[in-house]
């Protein structure tokens, strides 16, 4: 079972909805304990990141989590999600985050619209199975003001141009993030999905 | 690059679509989620369903839509049509919409866009205005103006159209959809001097709508107008145009659009 995340931080129907179209059961959950016994983290989210790591810490989800991917179960943050795997954000001050993968997660300069709303390609930089059967160039889904800015160049799995070459997909090992919204994002979304499921086995 | 968007808008009452090819306006022209299947199939960016139930049972009936449309379809979608309240917005987003859009409500109570933004995030809020052009033959000023006008476009508010955009802006919107009353339904092509002067002016994403009768006009809006999505709806219920048709047009035009990627799922 694919446990999705629940704090508080925006609708997750639709990630749960996109699991089930490739054929993997995912559970929204809120529950701590859950994080340990399932094959794979799904953090979803949209909003600010402050708010969402005090959601995260009040609901006590932050050690279960942090636990659960040291001990090798994958993890798929998305938008927000990603975001929150970094060391610390700037948005609305500066906040703390999971420090999974180091990093700042920074406010788009001045000169496109913010926030960028629509399809953007990626660019990949480096092969990894989450984007198995993926083509270089595939058009996603995004909504965001703030994007990562990894510290380990190893960690940039796929770039992005919006004035400036962002980072849109982020990880480590079996940690992912990815910017867009994979379950908005037609059939590259459901890949990405698809090939996460997989992953979790 | 990010793609310019093309946005079809799906009529609905009832649960079920109002136009549509082979139906006369006030005849039921079949399932929403069927249309918005195909759209999504021949590669819609994102779909707008515009709500026009009238009965008490309203927001049960956008409820169920919501619902079965994210179920089936993986691409963004919007609903509009008379969303007068918060719990109407809240409806909408945790049914499973992106986006929720507010047009006359904004206007009479323009807090539930602050508020509507505070809980779901600007990203779920769009404000949708309907614009008449006024000219100085209506007025003292020799400046060409729009005035935003309510309730379908019956309804004058005299609120100047560029005004109102900033302040949607400023309360929160993450984006506008800007529908020229005067192009509306006339198949001439979008206000290209609307949406430039609006999109000009303001950082958020602007969608144009109103006039689209074929891949010319989107071409216009989106270069000359600046518009980041192009909104159309008979066009395409009509069958006169399909998405594909549209989108290989504007690409040959160096229009960057997002091609159809069918890897079968």
């Amino acid at each position: 079972m694919i446990a999705i995340v629940d704090y508080g931080m925006g609708n997750l129907r639709s990630v749960q909805k996109g699991f089930a179209r490739v054929g993997y059961q995912a559970d929204i959950t809120s529950d701590p304990k859950k994080m340990s016994g399932c094959d794979g983290i799904v953090l979803p989210g949209v909003g600010a990141f402050g708010d969402a790591m005090d959601n995260l810490r009040e609901a006590g989800l932050i050690d279960p989590i942090v636990k659960a991917i040291s001990n090798g179960i994958p993890f798929l943050g998305i938008c927000l999600g990603l975001q929150l795997l970094f060391s610390e954000s700037e948005e609305l001050g500066v906040h703390r985050g999971l420090d999974l993968l180091p990093g700042r997660v920074r406010r788009f300069p001045e000169g496109e619209r913010v926030p960028q709303i629509g399809w953007n390609q990626i660019h990949i930089q480096r092969e990894t199975p989450l984007l198995s059967g993926v083509p270089d160039g595939a058009f996603f889904y995004c909504v965001h003001s703030f994007y990562v800015d990894p510290a380990r160049k190893g960690d940039v799995i796929a770039t992005t141009d919006y004035g400036i070459d962002y980072v849109s997909i982020a990880g480590e090992g079996h940690i992912f993030g990815v910017q867009f919204h994979p379950e908005k994002s037609q059939d590259a979304g459901l890949k990405i999905l698809s090939n996460f499921g997989e992953i979790a086995g | 690059m990010l793609a310019k968007r093309i946005i079809p808008c799906l009529d609905v009452k009832n649960g079920r679509n109002v136009r549509g090819v082979k139906f006369s306006a006030d005849q039921d022209a079949g399932d929403p989620i069927d249309l918005a299947r195909r759209y999504d199939e021949e590669g819609a960016d994102e779909l707008v369903f515009y709500d026009i139930t009238a009965s008490a049972e309203k927001r049960d009936i956008v409820a169920s839509l919501v619902r079965r449309v994210s179920e089936q379809v993986f691409i963004p979608f919007t609903v509009g049509g008379g969303v007068r309240t918060f719990d109407d917005i809240r409806t909408i987003i945790e049914e499973g919409a992106e986006k929720a859009s507010i047009n006359s409500a904004a206007v009479r109570n323009p807090d539930i866009i602050n508020e509507g933004a505070r809980s779901f995030g600007s990203q779920a809020i769009v404000g949708s205005m309907d614009a008449i052009r006024r000219d100085s033959s209506e007025t003292d000023s020799v400046d060409l103006w729009w005035e935003v006008v309510v309730d379908g476009g019956r309804t004058p508010t005299g609120k100047n159209a560029v005004a109102w955009a900033d302040e949607l802006v400023d309360r929160g919107v993450g984006e506008l959809v800007l529908n020229s009353i005067d192009a509306d339904g006339t198949k001439d092509g979008y206000d290209i001097e609307l949406t430039r002067t609006v999109a000009d002016r303001v950082n958020v994403p602007i969608v144009a709508s109103g006039g689209c009768g074929g891949p010319e006009h989107m071409y216009d809006v989106l270069e000359s107008g600046h518009a980041s999505a192009a909104l159309a709806a008979s066009i395409f219920h009509y069958e006169q145009y399909s998405i594909p048709e549209v989108k290989t047009y504007l690409a040959e035009r160096g229009v960057v659009v997002r091609p159809l990627l069918d890897l079968g799922l």
